[in-house]
């Protein structure tokens, strides 16, 4: 296994080497820019495909280079050859807290000339251009919203148990009784990290509230973190734990949503993306699936936000086309059509919520109301709110207590523990 | 006419003696540079990096052995050497229990021997992804040997420990086994079949019943076969990574994680680069604390030959 990843980093380095000279000839003749990305999924990918034709209309050629892998970990390898090698891409998909990282390196390039010519500052909300900007400087574009604390429930299985949309945990609890009388497994679940941080998130958030929240896992406070209310949220999680079904562990998001589909289970925690999976499906978002934040989180807007990173370059043909890219992306037509196609709601503005979902209006709405209010905060599990090393040792955490006995004042205990370590 | 052909020849010889004796260091210079440089270079780049703060990429300030105090403090790593003891020692000791027992048997002059032999190999053959892969489909409760007794009537059937935190690494062992058996059987039957005919010939004449010849005489003089199975199988057991990752992606929970998967999460996908060097670092050390000796003794045994 190492190997294989010993070979691929190898192989990697090799193609590098070798396309380091290739292109830098060529591209003095065209603009190009060299895209890295884990969007390679069927409709990922169709939605990547737009920006690539508006480019070429441009006359920028676009040199794909694709890793596959969600989560992007791969990608991350693999850049990271790169870059250590001397062959920045052009520009590189980049989640959260990685485009600091990479922007405490020195390798990302200044695009804050075009963001003032183009007023990005006024479309984007300071809560996502936080992620875009490092020491005052624009170094990411950032291509659209995500929002993670959504609960998803199937109507027509909703109408059959006679139930309502939660707005509590009581609620939420009452209608997970039903759901289970009627047969149903109340909530679909992968067993993996991510899918279990990502649900946890979403209930600090619900039993803390925004400022608890901000305080646990963005100022990674210990006390907060061991502390009763982190009981509390754990102490729900266990509760959640007895609603999925036995055979949860190790599946992936998009097995967890077709349980929703073809009627298994009534509800999901997820991310917007999971909408792709119902429209797929011929159900339609807000209709046929009914979406809600998760109950108590109506106030927040836990989000994750993709954005290109552009890596500093010398060949100025090369830099021409790299600012024509970052242009584009943050285009209102682009940013409509790839978010409509995408599930996630565009990270500019300008953008008319008209073509959208109820499902995706209602995030518009929310991000725009949250502006002032601070409820717009950065989804830990998805590596917004802290580095990656404490997202991790949270994950490990919250993963064991769910797939465990553990009680819920030994996990806050090991929560605090972990991040101490990690920090 | 002797005394003056004499230095003609040996000049004569002497550029040829040159090259005869240069050729072979010429031929194996570069890959002997390779390993210096990939193996031994980059083992000691390791260690210097366990020593420094290394996060996302490496970096160069020197820290000590900070690294090493995280380590030994981070309950994961305990979890991980807990599950490399138990999954080394019973893996060990299972795949070459039935790789003895396998050699034993199809050493017993059966018909079809080469078919069996091939079809208990090629496990080996498959990669620990795909073997992995496998086993975590025949294993899931939902899809594999479970559904397959219930639908085939038997209901109070049960095998869940793929999504039992406590039996989990089992499962690991399990699908480790199965890959390694015939491998050691391989090792083993290549020994039985070296073991002289007179010896046993002897043995019979004296009366030794079958066990008797296989318990007394046979598998004593397998020892270095043991030997060898043990240095093969240990080292696949230590860098078990790929395994653990198609199988159960170290999970539920954390409860199968080992020291190979620790040192590729805290590297590759936490930006802790340090934190992997220094467990890259002690898995370093426990194989050689293995291999050393092992290494030791065969070279020492070639010298008394």
């Amino acid at each position: 296994m190492l190997k294989t990843y010993l070979t691929a980093t190898v192989a990697s380095l090799l193609a590098l080497t070798a396309a380091a000279y290739a292109p830098s000839a060529a591209a003095q003749a065209k603009e190009e820019v060299e895209v890295m990305h884990w969007w390679t999924s069927g409709g990922e990918a169709a939605a990547l495909n737009v920006l690539k034709e508006q480019l070429q209309k441009e006359g920028v050629a676009w040199k794909d280079a694709p890793v596959a892998g969600g989560g992007g970990d791969a990608a991350m390898t693999a850049l990271r050859a790169r870059v250590t090698a001397g062959d920045k891409p052009t520009s590189v998909q980049l989640l959260g807290l990685a485009i600091r990282d990479w922007a405490e390196q020195g390798v990302l390039a200044d695009l804050t000339p075009l963001a003032e010519k183009e007023h990005w500052a006024d479309h984007i909300p300071p809560a996502i251009a936080a992620f875009s900007t490092y020491d005052g400087k624009w170094v990411a574009a950032p291509v659209n919203i995500h929002r993670t604390n959504w609960l998803w429930i199937n109507k027509k299985l909703l109408d059959k148990v006679g139930g309502k949309a939660p707005t509590n945990w009581d609620e939420f609890q009452a209608l997970a009784k039903k759901f289970k009388d009627a047969g149903i497994t109340p909530l679909a679940h992968g067993g993996q990290p991510w899918q279990e941080s990502t649900i946890f998130d979403a209930i600090v958030v619900s039993v803390g509230g925004n400022d608890f929240y901000k305080k646990a896992f963005v100022d990674l406070d210990p006390d907060a973190l061991g502390g009763d209310t982190m009981q509390k949220a754990f102490d729900q999680f266990r509760v959640l734990r007895g609603w999925v079904d036995p055979n949860f562990s190790g599946r992936d998001w998009n097995l967890a949503s077709a349980m929703v589909i073809n009627g298994e289970a009534g509800m999901q925690v997820m991310g917007d993306w999971a909408k792709g999976e119902f429209i797929k499906a011929g159900l339609k978002p807000g209709v046929d699936i009914v979406c809600v934040p998760y109950p108590g989180s109506e106030k927040a807007f836990l989000f994750n936000s993709d954005q290109f990173a552009m890596f500093s370059l010398d060949d100025k043909a090369r830099q021409d086309a790299q600012l024509k890219l970052a242009s584009a992306i943050e285009s209102p037509s682009f940013q409509e059509s790839f978010n409509l196609v995408k599930g996630s709601i565009p990270a500019n503005t300008e953008v008319k919520p008209d073509k959208f979902d109820p499902c995706g209006q209602k995030s518009m709405a929310d991000r725009d109301a949250f502006k002032s209010t601070g409820g717009m905060l950065p989804s830990l599990a998805h590596g917004h709110a802290a580095s990656a090393a404490v997202k991790g040792a949270i994950y490990d955490v919250v993963t064991n207590f769910f797939n465990s006995n553990q009680s819920s004042a030994d996990a806050a205990k090991a929560l605090a523990d972990a991040v101490a370590l990690a920090k | 006419m002797a005394v003056i052909s004499e230095p003609a020849v040996a000049g004569r010889r002497s550029p040829f003696d040159w090259l005869q004796t240069i050729l072979p260091k010429l031929v194996l210079a570069p890959s002997f540079a390779v390993t210096i440089v990939c193996v031994y270079g980059f083992i000691l780049f390791t260690l210097y990096l366990s020593m420094t703060n290394s996060a996302m990429l490496p970096s160069f300030t020197w820290v000590g052995l900070v690294q090493y105090g995280k380590l030994w403090s981070d309950p994961k790593w305990t979890i991980s050497l807990v599950n490399l003891g138990i999954y080394g020692v019973l893996y060990i000791c299972i795949s070459t229990a039935i790789g003895l027992l396998l050699a034993i048997l199809l050493d017993q002059r059966i018909r079809i021997e080469g078919a069996l032999r091939t079809i208990y190999l090629y496990p080996m053959a498959i990669s620990f992804i795909v073997t992995g892969t496998a086993w975590k489909w025949i294993l899931n409760p939902g899809l594999g040997l479970d559904k397959l007794m219930h639908s085939l009537g038997w209901t109070g059937f049960t095998f869940d420990w793929l999504i039992d935190g406590n039996m989990a690494i089992y499962t690991i062992v399990i699908a480790g086994v199965w890959q390694s058996s015939g491998f050691v059987m391989a090792m083993f039957l290549a020994g039985l079949r070296g073991v002289d005919s007179d010896i046993l010939k002897a043995a019979a004449i004296d009366g030794a019943t079958l066990p008797q010849t296989y318990r007394r005489i046979i598998i004593p003089l397998m020892r270095p076969v043991f030997l060898s199975a043990f240095v093969v199988s240990a080292h696949l057991a230590i860098k078990s990574f790929d395994l653990v990752k198609a199988m159960t992606d170290g999970g539920p929970g954390t409860s199968t994680w080992t020291p190979a998967f620790y040192m590729y999460a805290t590297t590759f996908t936490r930006n802790q680069m340090g934190l992997g060097a220094a467990s890259a670092v002690i898995m370093l050390a426990t194989i050689s604390a293995i291999i050393v000796p092992y290494l030791y003794s065969e070279l020492r045994g070639g010298r008394r030959d």
